[in-house]
């Protein structure tokens, strides 16, 4: 007779010593763990609820702010804790992110700062300097050196700097819109033409526009260095390839476009914010129709901003909020408002995708974490494992009705609530009208919600997909 | 640069038993027009797959195996190796598990185990309680109640316990301190606790399934089975759905949201005397007083075996976690192997059949000589069966029946002190809604394809609800007038009787005139069969006279 028992010696099992880690073997088997889709439930509930309780998405503002509104917020693509902000009375600001304190404050324009951008590093002599270019309604382009010691020694807000100032540029018009080429030592202006400058010299380059009446941003191409994208006053949106100096393409929208950014991760797709209080994803190979439309915003979107990482979307607009979409959704994810923040004319991403720095009417710089319930402290493995299941699983039971619910619920202005829902009912009065108007009207074709705010193009797109129709009849009439 | 390595996912021969039920058809999702939804889909079901396999791979990595008990040769039984020999033939470790106390004055006794099974406790019909950890020996409370004790259970942990005594239920905690008395449980006979869903569910001679909150201290639910003092009671470990046996022989399958049984089962023909469930959750067994032991595939109410002539009514039944099936007869214990298998072949049979191989003969055998089994229990993650009876407790080594291979992230048998305030938190956290409690653990976060709003259009519904108020509205719900019934079976009868509300309204009346009418064609219909008058024979006088009726 062979007999064999289970022998499990608690050696084995049982630390030794206290310092000792217990030896906890696991066992995959289902049947030794009941409840278990009911309690992935239980947790992904709980981790909701948490997320909820532990989001705070103010982290605090910059320094004391602005004077006036802030309408400019430049970004400096090579360092993470750098910012510079331009105001309505012509201050520019020039901040440490992880101080919130301001390294530098100068007047720069008489008037509104139109434009502004921190040149990138690569382009400088010894490549440690930085270089700021500003532009305003004065009809000047200024180049500035942002290196500490320059401004040590200016207090004085109300006359114009020149600590720092290393080159004027005049122009003929007032400037709209500053941006400079990522890899040549080039940048473009708007306002009523869009003019090609180099820093070497003082008058512009080349003069590129087409159609426009005014231009009021434009926007280069961070990978495909060439490619340069303009809004006009005239509604219309603009591409130009600097290689042969000419515009590519040109689409007229319903309303007014107030924004571009480019994704940093696939060079051709490009998001613009505009008055009709959406945002809109384009293709810029295809542009006879959206690849996304973010809505939400109950006022027009003023700013949008990519994160480096391409999958997320923060929208600025005049309804004093901020929102942030994931670039795959139509609908946003997480709104921001604080009481005495105003319509909102700025809203950017930090380098590390982490936080948001907004900048509004009311003159002051903010700082929003973009994961409201995230910490930045540092995280032991654990705890680090723990929120990543976390994750998992709340994405996981994300269409549960109650942690639908519980993820979904955000507290808003009564203004906005109001908004939304009046905006709501005119909307789907509209839908109504347009579905009666179909069911009597033979002819009337269905336009979809992604080419609807389209007015025209000026290359017309051939639509390459075979006809499955003709291709039918073709097979029959063989 | 190295070229990014791709996982190899292989299927594996053992995958099945890791597979989880409801995945998504493979069809279905070609059927979806959605791309978004497509992409997502596929890359689930694909990580889904993945994880099956790599879950499937650590099988081969698990560090104990199970038991077993092997004949060598043909004339070798295993049914006939007494435990003697067991115990001088296994590791001295397990030969000292092989408990026997010797307890005289208390008993018959009960006996149960906490979860990780290192805990014993003990009732006595006579009151004595004792909860010990008895891989130790060491005793951790002990009570004497001087009234008559019934059954009792460990609750979420080793700390607390429950003891159903002779009118209330009682909870204790781990040194004996008497924390609550549960005054709504009445008269319990049996006690049983959901771990995941801190419930205690009590039964007994009143009739009332009662489930107690332990975590909140709330009465979540009482129900009337309608079926007299309940006989047996156990939880399906795998659903949390508690069945119950009665006197009638049916056994009952309950949650407590529910006021009605999920399922009722006859399943004896006289009262059901014990129940058990296996730790998938697919087979029961129950054993009755009618001399049957039957196993039942719960999964589609299905009945595998049904042994009808036991020498004697078989008292307690068990089920180990490695499917060992255990049955008591009086002072006799007869474990079988395979038992829950289909076919045949694996039906349990008592004696070696005669030689012949194609018959489940039992594993083991055992005989409490001038005794009387009380009940048993599987010792959690050991090859032992824990033996309550009239002179104490035993514990039988039986080869093969634990789980060799715990998890220690669910249950350690090893757990700190430490580790287990801390498992105890996480498990509140996690703590299961008592009105989840279904027959299918995984219908949540499913669609219910059988709810009348998905299965229905929105106007196939509206059709429904109207078309039956319209019907009610013309008359047309009001069965006709049927000649050929008895008057007892007549459906205008069973309808007036059904909406009997005391209250005489015009559509009673109308039903009643009806019934008149019926009775006058019946008459007439007879009186036509005796001849008494002609077929096409008219009452004149009756018809002139009628109007004044």
């Amino acid at each position: 007779m062979k007999i064999k028992t289970i022998k499990r010696s608690s050696d084995d099992y049982v630390p030794v010593k206290n310092t000792q880690e217990s030896q906890l073997p696991r066992n995959l088997n289902p049947e030794l763990h009941p409840f278990e889709r009911a309690r992935e439930y239980t947790k992904a509930l709980n981790a909701t609820k948490l997320e909820r309780m532990f989001a705070q998405p103010f982290v605090g503002q910059f320094g004391h702010g602005h004077r006036d509104g802030v309408y400019a917020i430049a970004k400096n693509y090579n360092n993470l804790n750098k910012l510079a902000s331009a105001s309505g009375d012509g201050v520019i600001k020039y901040w440490n992110m992880s101080t919130r304190q301001e390294y530098a404050s100068f007047k720069a324009h008489y008037g509104l700062v139109t434009g502004l951008c921190v040149s990138p590093q690569s382009l400088t002599k010894n490549k440690t300097e930085n270089y700021m270019l500003s532009c305003g309604d004065d009809k000047t382009i200024k180049l500035w050196s942002v290196n500490n010691d320059d401004f040590s020694n200016v207090r004085n807000d109300d006359e114009l700097n020149t600590n720092g100032l290393i080159k004027t540029f005049d122009g003929e018009h007032a400037f709209q819109g500053l941006d400079h080429h990522r890899t040549k030592p080039t940048f473009v202006t708007g306002g009523a033409q869009i003019q090609l400058w180099t820093s070497e010299r003082s008058k512009p380059l080349t003069n590129l526009s087409w159609g426009a009446d005014n231009v009021t941003n434009v926007k280069f191409n961070q990978n495909e260095t060439d490619i340069l994208a303009s809004t006009g006053s005239d509604n219309s949106i603009v591409l130009y390839d600097l290689r042969t100096n000419s515009p590519t393409q040109k689409i007229v929208q319903t309303m007014r476009t107030n924004a571009i950014c480019w994704n940093p991760m696939e060079a051709f797709n490009f998001v613009i914010g505009n008055e009709d209080h959406n945002a809109y994803y384009y293709d810029m190979r295809n542009m006879s129709r959206a690849l996304n439309v973010y809505k939400d915003h109950v006022a027009a979107v003023m700013d949008v901003d990519f994160s480096p990482t391409g999958d997320e979307v923060v929208t600025a607009s005049y309804d004093k909020t901020i929102r942030i979409y994931k670039s795959n959704q139509g609908h946003s994810r997480e709104i921001y408002h604080t009481k005495r923040m105003q319509h909102v004319f700025q809203a950017k991403f930090s380098m590390d995708s982490k936080f948001i720095i907004s900048g509004s009417d009311d003159g002051n710089v903010r700082l929003w974490r973009s994961k409201a319930s995230e910490r930045s402290n540092v995280k032991s493995t654990r705890e680090r494992n723990k929120l990543e299941y976390d994750e998992k699983l709340k994405d996981r039971f994300r269409h549960m009705p109650e942690i639908r619910r519980i993820s979904k619920h955000r507290h808003v202005p009564i203004v906005i609530k109001k908004a939304q829902e009046i905006k709501k009912i005119e909307l789907d009065s509209l839908k109504r009208r347009e579905m009666n108007e179909r069911r009597t009207a033979k002819n009337k074709p269905f336009v979809p919600e992604r080419r609807k705010q389209i007015v025209g193009t000026v290359f017309k797109y051939e639509d390459k997909r075979p006809k499955r129709r003709e291709e039918e009849e073709d097979v029959e009439s063989d | 640069m190295a070229p990014t390595e791709k996982r190899v996912r292989k299927t594996r021969d053992n995958q099945d038993r890791f597979e989880r039920p409801g995945q998504f058809d493979k069809k279905e999702r070609k059927r979806t027009k959605d791309r978004k939804l497509k992409a997502n889909l596929k890359r689930l079901d694909k990580e889904y797959a993945q994880t099956v396999s790599d879950a499937a791979a650590t099988d081969y990595l698990l560090p104990e195996s199970s038991g077993y008990l092997e004949a060598e040769d043909e004339m070798e039984k295993t049914f006939k190796v007494r435990q003697s020999e067991i115990v001088g033939g296994v590791d001295v470790s397990t030969a000292n598990k092989a408990l026997d106390l010797k307890l005289n004055e208390f008993g018959p006794y009960y006996v149960n185990y906490s979860r990780t099974g290192t805990h014993m406790l003990l009732s006595g019909r006579k009151g004595h309680v004792a909860s010990m950890d008895w891989r130790k020996g060491e005793l951790r409370a002990e009570l004497f109640l001087n009234e008559t004790c019934h059954a009792a259970t460990f609750l979420q942990s080793e700390q607390f316990f429950a003891v159903a005594q002779k009118k209330y239920t009682f909870i204790y905690d781990h040194e004996g301190v008497e924390l609550h008395r549960l005054k709504q449980h009445i008269d319990v006979r049996h006690l049983e606790f959901l771990p995941y869903h801190y419930l205690l569910a009590t039964a007994g001679e009143t009739g009332w399934l009662k489930y107690q909150d332990v975590s909140t201290g709330a009465l979540v639910s009482e129900t009337r089975t309608k079926l007299g003092p309940t006989t047996a009671m156990t939880q399906n470990p795998w659903n949390a759905v508690m069945h119950l046996g009665h006197s009638n022989g049916t056994v009952t399958l309950w949650s407590p949201s529910m006021p009605d049984p999920l399922a009722r089962i006859l399943s004896a023909r006289g009262p059901i005397n014990s129940i058990a469930i296996d730790r998938s959750g697919y087979y029961m067994a129950t054993t009755g007083k009618d001399k049957s032991l039957k196993i039942w595939d719960i999964r589609n109410f299905q009945e595998l075996h049904s042994v009808e002539n036991l020498p004697t009514p078989g008292t307690n039944v068990s089920i180990s976690d490695t499917g060992l099936l255990a049955v008591s007869r009086g002072p006799h214990v007869t474990l079988w192997k395979d038992a829950l298998k289909r076919g045949n072949a694996a039906k349990p049979c008592f004696g070696s059949m005669g030689g012949k191989s194609d018959r489940n003969t039992p594993y083991m055998s055992h005989l409490f000589a001038g005794n009387k089994v009380n009940n048993m229990k599987f010792v959690p993650f050991e090859d032992l069966l824990g033996i309550g009876h009239e002179s104490g407790m035993t514990n039988l080594v039986i080869p093969g029946a634990g789980e060799a291979n715990y998890d220690a992230l669910e249950i350690n048998p090893y757990e700190t002190a430490k580790q287990r305030q801390e498992q105890e938190v996480r498990s509140l956290l996690d703590k299961l809604p008592a009105d989840t409690i279904t027959l299918d653990p995984n219908s949540l976060g499913m669609v219910d394809k059988t709810a009348s709003s998905t299965r229905l259009s929105a106007k196939e519904l509206s059709e429904i609800t109207i078309g039956a108020e319209k019907q009610k509205k013309k008359n047309m719900d009001i069965p006709g007038v049927d000649v050929d019934t008895k008057s007892k079976n007549s459906g205008l009868r069973s309808f007036l009787r059904k909406k009997t509300r005391n209250v005489i309204d015009e559509r009673k009346m109308r039903v009643q005139a009806q019934l008149d009418k019926e009775k006058a064609l019946r008459q007439r219909k007879v009186k036509v069969q005796h001849n008494e008058i002609s077929e096409d024979h008219k009452d004149l006088v009756g018809e002139a006279l009628g109007r004044f009726s």
